[in-house]
């Protein structure tokens, strides 16, 4: 039973290796690529469904018993981020299988795009400090080629100071890594949690933490180390960012809550880190996306904004502001992801992502309009949605901790939120569009065959199901974040499934 | 009851896809909704009347406290009644007005959904639920008005309005959830039950602030009010239904409801009055300096809005009283002035007061329509607005000391009112018709004149008999003063002060509107004198805000990789800098240094010379012999401290890079020097701190004890149990097999790219 917790991992690295077999044959590629992403959907619903109803299991690499090998741990918070990777790599499959083109797939972007997603279960389901260093290479290097897969001009710009940051902070994270085992003797997380407690050293554990900290937050894109995601996000295709957008920051957002969680405690110093940065990133994300024009890039400064939402709630840390913030992460997959494949929509209708250019979404596609609207608004929290809910506990979390600051950056943050994609909403659905020039070899939406509109939009349809789920049926959400906050703010349990007792 | 609040939204969905089916004269079909629920909610009156509230409760979210309970009291019933029923009069007036609008469909759907919203509102009891419907009615009228979506105006004000009220949206947010956490329950109903009073916590100013800034944004209190003119963009049943009769007093409703949680303080009563007072006379003095009916209109109900406020400021029950039935009186004459300005407007295809007069024999019950709201605006007997002007009155004159000034001020407004009312209900139907009209005035349809007219009828009749209002009003003033309060609604009260202050208000009022013409030139003095107004302001300071944010973005993402380098760089040396600084006290054990010996002296020195090389070299190559070097004194760094085989790969692996960097660099045009002095020394600081914050790091780590717990069973068990003689590779192969295949997946995911990089050259024509 508990090898169920390798079977998201192994069948990523099966499907992309059997891509890889059809190299040139891209039609093959697409159909593997659709149908694996349903099983892996299904394995995904199982080993979260089997962790839900018993418990945190673990499995040990090799039979090596913890702390010797490598563990791998589902807990509650794994599971779920991995069946929210199994939704989003489910839909970005179908998406990139109807968008991306010929040359690119002729390449091996599927088989690249499986082994991201093979990354990013490892990541979530690993419980050794060391082996998630490793996904995090995969993650790094396969988002590098899926960033640079067609050379051009400004995805190479992209992938440069993409590349030049992220490894800087694999570099932080390597040095820390090594302060770790040099204090501490083992990589192994639930052991990790232990030693480190009882290490006399605190100043030197909390620097280590700092390394961390860094190195994640790089990748989580926080002030002022976010600068790498704007410069980079818009150059690839849509489904590549669309990716990006939902999980890459968002698995640095995972392991930030996983080590400051099991391994570091989040003390007054981090908490007041943690919350001053979050602040500010909220603030830089949000006055970003004000002022830009492409529509990618307007979308990359919200990822930014909104990843001081979870920060915040890792800074308060407690169970309220924590289940706030794996309430906004689970919407925040679902929704980032969802937007960038419609902001792909919108190009392909207008062939272009300028937004002084676009135009008449509304008046040309209202029911498309509408589609999009219900995305943009969960985005925004406009309540019953999706992004209102988690909003609630953080504040809630904040007042609890008698920290005003947080509960007026939320507010702030919404409140620009808001503004912003109503700007977008007037500018790129009500305005009258500018005198395009039609691109003659530029495929068109509506030239595009009624099934292949089709299915270009089921992506965006099945995203925008699951997020009016999350708003909708917000209750069996919270439960499920409430029952993670708990499990995060006591370890014990995750120390005992790993180490066997 | 749950149905009858969400129809709206089932009703827009069907719209949706059915809204095609309903255009033309099916339109008038929509109004069936609000028809329907006129009717189902007119048949709680009595049950409310005499058994007090209905309480429906639904399981929503409540592990969070939030679920959906709904209370028909007595102050929701009356918010209830007008929604429905002047929804009614909209929605059919809607049909003929809208006639021919391409999107007449969506329009309908928008109006559905504002008022499902604006129900929810009223019979939500829980305070989030609240909030929810609250931030829905702002988004509703976001799209209503930006319904003509290609004019910028439109757009301009849709977002001007929606910035204010999602505003206050927050605030609202922010005071519910405070009120949550201070009372222990998101439930109004449980607040008051608990006896938990607000005004003794210590959050109650906050809450305070919350609350009113919310209820100020949405009910266009000053300095907020600038929304509403703006809003004037929206087609003429939006402004008759959202922006006076029912969407901006959910402000006043909020304050109405929170009145017996939040009230009775003096830092509430005494906001809510000066800001009601200013705003009632700005609004009201603003209204002689239009000529657009519509913005004459607005102001007017800004004005209003602020008597409300003022009123509920007072918090007297006499007050509550007053504000409660004045909420119907406003709501039954400014909704029939709004619908008359539209039919005015429909049928000469002018709003400009200027440019009309004698209409009267074009459109007889249009003008009756005008002229019965215009009375009722102007309080004269036997209206229902000359009772609520006697309360407001009797309210105002209670007040103990300063009785006198807040009278005087109720008494102004009023007169300024009177103005308004007159020349947005009757001047356009008397004087003479400018000729340039004379062919152009086009014949109204009985649907557009019927709503206006039934409701200007409502205005005398809920005027001649007192008792209508007086039963709806009786139990919504014991749910907000909180207990029983008896009274009694005449037309006739005798001689009395009152009365003589409603003598001096009408009277004055006939004396300023015909001694005050509206004209041009005021439209245009009052236009000069806006440059100061909060408007202004506000357009102003987003336009800094602006230049700000580009500034802001532009320094932190200058589009320079090296920038984002030394942005990390300095984070990491300030933060990990000061972290050591303070939490660890590094320290350097002089007496080891004796174990130095020659040969680790020179590969030192040799690594230095190399780094110094690899810096100052003007020649690439010479610059990468120089890493070379350093590199292998690495290596026999690794041999002094006894890891042979590891300074053996790292040999390899520097001799590699070394000859492929070569390769490479041979190909690369001549060396330039691109950066000048001053950022070479900027980087030089950079690069040294950096460098002295890892070495004061190492020299921390390397004084801590070490742990080998990990590598004594590597090597115990290598043989034993794993079967390998080589440590090291039991190790890389078994005990932590995954990360060497999962690094080797690295290597095979870099092969493919660097392929693809090499080989890929995309067709143009598949670019995104």
């Amino acid at each position: 039973m508990t090898q169920l917790i390798l079977l998201p991992i192994l069948f990523q690295a099966c499907l992309a290796v059997l891509l890889l077999f059809f190299y040139t044959k891209t039609k093959t590629q697409k159909v593997l690529s659709i149908a694996g992403s349903s099983v892996n959907l299904v394995i995904a619903s199982l080993l979260f469904y089997t962790v839900w109803v018993n418990g945190s299991m673990s499995v040990q690499a090799g039979n090596w018993s913890a702390p010797f090998g490598i563990t791998f741990v589902a807990d509650t918070l794994a599971v779920t981020m991995v069946l929210l990777t199994a939704i989003v790599g489910f839909a970005v499959s179908v998406f990139s299988a109807f968008t991306i083109a010929r040359d690119r797939l002729r390449f091996g972007y599927f088989s690249i795009l499986h082994f991201l997603l093979m990354g990013l279960a490892g990541s979530f389901l690993t419980g050794d400090i060391f082996n998630l260093y490793v996904w995090f290479e995969i993650i790094l290097i396969s988002s590098f080629v899926l960033l640079t897969i067609g050379s051009e001009k400004k995805q190479l710009e992209g992938a440069v100071k993409y590349f030049a940051l992220n490894m800087l902070a694999s570099i932080m994270f390597l040095t820390a890594l090594g302060i770790l085992y040099g204090l501490t003797g083992t990589l192994n997380m639930a052991d990790l949690s232990g030693k480190v407690a009882a290490l006399e050293n605190r100043g030197l554990v909390n620097v280590c933490a700092l390394f961390f900290f860094i190195g994640f937050g790089i990748k989580a894109a926080l002030f002022p180390l976010y600068a790498w995601l704007p410069d980079s996000y818009h150059a690839p295709p849509t489904a590549v960012t669309a990716i990006f957008s939902g999980l890459l920051t968002k698995v640095a957002v995972y392991a930030l809550i996983r080590v400051f969680s099991v391994v570091f405690v989040v003390d007054e110093f981090f908490s007041q880190l943690f919350i001053i940065l979050a602040v500010i990133t909220i603030f830089s994300g949000g006055i970003g996306a004000l002022v830009q024009t492409n529509i990618r890039k307007f979308f990359s400064y919200l990822i930014i904004c909104h990843i001081g939402y979870m920060i915040i709630g890792l800074g308060l840390f407690n169970e309220i502001a924590l289940a706030g913030m794996v309430f906004y992460l689970i919407h925040d997959v679902v929704i980032k992801t969802n937007l960038f494949l419609i902001s792909g929509v919108i190009v392909k209708i207008k062939g272009t992502s300028d937004m002084r250019k676009l135009g008449d979404i509304y008046n040309d596609y209202p029911k498309l309009a509408l589609l999009f609207a219900l995305s943009l608004f969960s985005l925004i929290g406009i309540p019953p949605l999706s992004g209102f809910w988690p909003k609630v506990s953080l504040i809630l979390g904040g007042m609890e901790a008698d920290n005003y600051l947080t509960v007026g950056f939320i507010l702030f943050g919404s409140f620009i939120t808001l503004v912003v994609v109503a700007k977008l909403w007037a500018q790129v659905f009500w305005k009258s569009s500018a005198n395009l020039e039609e691109h003659e070899d530029f495929s068109y939406f509506n030239k595009l065959r009624k099934r292949r509109k089709v299915a270009i939009l089921f992506p965006v349809v099945f995203l925008t199901l699951v997020t009016l789920y999350i708003g909708f049926g917000a209750e069996s959400v919270n439960t499920l974040a409430t029952r993670i906050a708990g499990e995060l703010i006591n370890v014990q349990p995750y120390i005992d499934t790993v180490m066997g007792k | 009851m749950l149905f009858a609040i969400l129809i709206g939204f089932l009703w827009a969905c069907v719209l949706v896809f059915a809204g095609t089916q309903l255009k033309g004269r099916a339109a008038i079909l929509n109004a069936i909704v609000p028809v329907g629920l006129f009717v189902y909610f007119a048949s709680f009156i009595p049950e409310v009347l005499n058994n007090g509230p209905i309480l429906k409760t639904y399981q929503w979210v409540s592990s969070m406290g939030v679920d959906l309970n709904f209370n028909l009291d007595g102050l929701s019933l009356i918010f209830v009644l007008m929604i429905t029923g002047i929804g009614a009069m909209v929605f059919i007036y809607t049909s003929a007005y809208m006639k021919g609008s391409a999107h007449l469909d969506r329009f309908y759907g928008y109006l559905s959904m504002f008022m499902a919203s604006m129900l929810g509102l009223v019979l939500s009891d829980n305070l989030i639920t609240v909030f929810v419907f609250w931030e829905l009615t702002s988004v509703v009228s976001f799209f209503l008005i930006g319904y003509n979506s290609r004019q910028e105006d439109s757009r301009k004000a849709a977002l001007m309005s929606l910035g204010v009220t999602g505003l206050g949206g927050m605030l609202l947010l922010g005071g519910v959830i405070l009120m949550g956490s201070v009372g222990g329950s998101y439930s109004i109903q449980e607040l008051l039950n608990s006896g938990v009073v607000f005004s003794e916590s210590s959050s109650y100013i906050l809450i305070l602030f919350f609350i009113i800034g919310a209820a100020f944004t949405k009910s266009a209190q000053f300095p907020f009010h600038f929304w509403l003119p703006l809003a004037m963009k929206a087609p003429t049943p939006v402004s008759t239904y959202l922006h006076s009769a029912t969407m901006v007093k959910a402000g006043i409703y909020l304050l109405l409801r929170l009145s017996p949680l939040l009230g009775n303080d003096p830092s509430w009563n005494n906001t809510l009055m000066a800001f009601g007072g200013i705003t009632m006379l700005y609004g009201a003095w603003h209204t002689l300096f239009r000529t657009d009916l519509k913005s004459i209109l607005a102001y007017s109900t800004i004005s209003a809005l602020g008597i409300l406020t003022f009123l509920i400021g007072i918090g007297s029950e006499e007050a509550f009283l007053a504000a409660l039935i004045f909420i119907l009186v406003h709501a039954l004459y400014k909704a029939t002035l709004f619908l008359v300005a539209g039919s005015i407007d429909k049928a000469s295809g002018t709003r400009d007061i200027l440019k009309l007069g004698g209409l009267a024999k074009y459109m007889i019950p249009v003008a009756i329509a005008g002229f019965l709201a215009a009375v009722s605006n102007a309080g004269m007997p036997p209206s229902f607005g000359f009772l609520g002007k006697d309360l407001i009155y009797e309210a105002t004159l209670g007040t103990g000391t300063m009785a006198i000034f807040i009278t005087a001020a109720a008494v102004i407004t009023n007169v300024l009112l009177l103005y308004a009312g007159f020349v947005a209900g009757i001047k356009p139907f008397v004087g003479r018709l400018p000729e340039e009209l004379v062919d152009d005035v086009r014949k109204l349809s009985p649907v557009i004149w019927l709503p206006p007219l039934i409701l200007g009828v409502l205005c005398l009749v809920f005027g001649l008999f007192p008792f209508i209002g007086e039963s709806l009003v009786r139990p919504a003033v014991e749910a907000v003063a909180g207990e029983p309060y008896d009274f009694h609604i005449k037309l006739w009260h005798g001689f009395n002060i009152i009365l003589l202050l409603s003598g001096i208000t009408i009277a004055s009022g006939f004396v300023l509107y015909f001694l005050i013409r509206p004209s041009q030139k005021k439209v245009d003095l009052m236009e000069k004198a806006d440059f100061i107004g909060p408007l202004s302001f506000t357009q102003l300071s987003s336009i800094g805000f602006e230049r700000i944010s580009l500034m802001w973005t532009r320094f932190f993402t200058s589009g320079y990789v090296r920038y984002y380098l030394i942005a990390v760089m300095i984070f990491v040396i300030g933060v990990v800098g000061y972290e050591l600084f303070i939490g660890t006290h590094v320290y350097m054990d002089f007496a080891t240094l004796k174990e130095v010996s020659f040969y680790e002296m020179g590969t030192i020195l040799i690594m230095i010379l190399g780094i110094g090389v690899a810096v100052f070299s003007p020649s690439r190559l010479t610059a990468l012999a120089a890493l070379g070097v350093l590199g292998y004194a690495i290596c026999i760094i690794f041999v002094f401290y006894g890891a042979p085989d590891l300074a053996m790969t790292q040999f390899a692996i520097d001799t590699l890079t070394v000859i492929l960097f070569v390769l490479v660099l041979y190909r690369l045009p001549k060396y330039l020097k691109l950066s000048d002095t001053r950022s070479r020394f900027r980087d030089g600081v950079i690069a040294i701190s950096f460098g002295l914050l890892i070495t004061l790091l190492i020299l921390e780590v390397l004084g801590q004890p070490v742990n080998r717990e990990l590598s004594a069973y590597y090597a115990e068990n290598a043989y034993l149990l794993a079967k390998g003689k080589n440590v090291v590779n039991v190790i890389l192969v078994d005990f932590r097999g995954i990360d060497t295949m999962v690094e080797i997946t690295v290597l095979a995911i870099s092969a493919l790219g660097v392929y693809s990089l090499l080989k890929l050259q995309m067709q143009k024509s598949d670019i995104e």
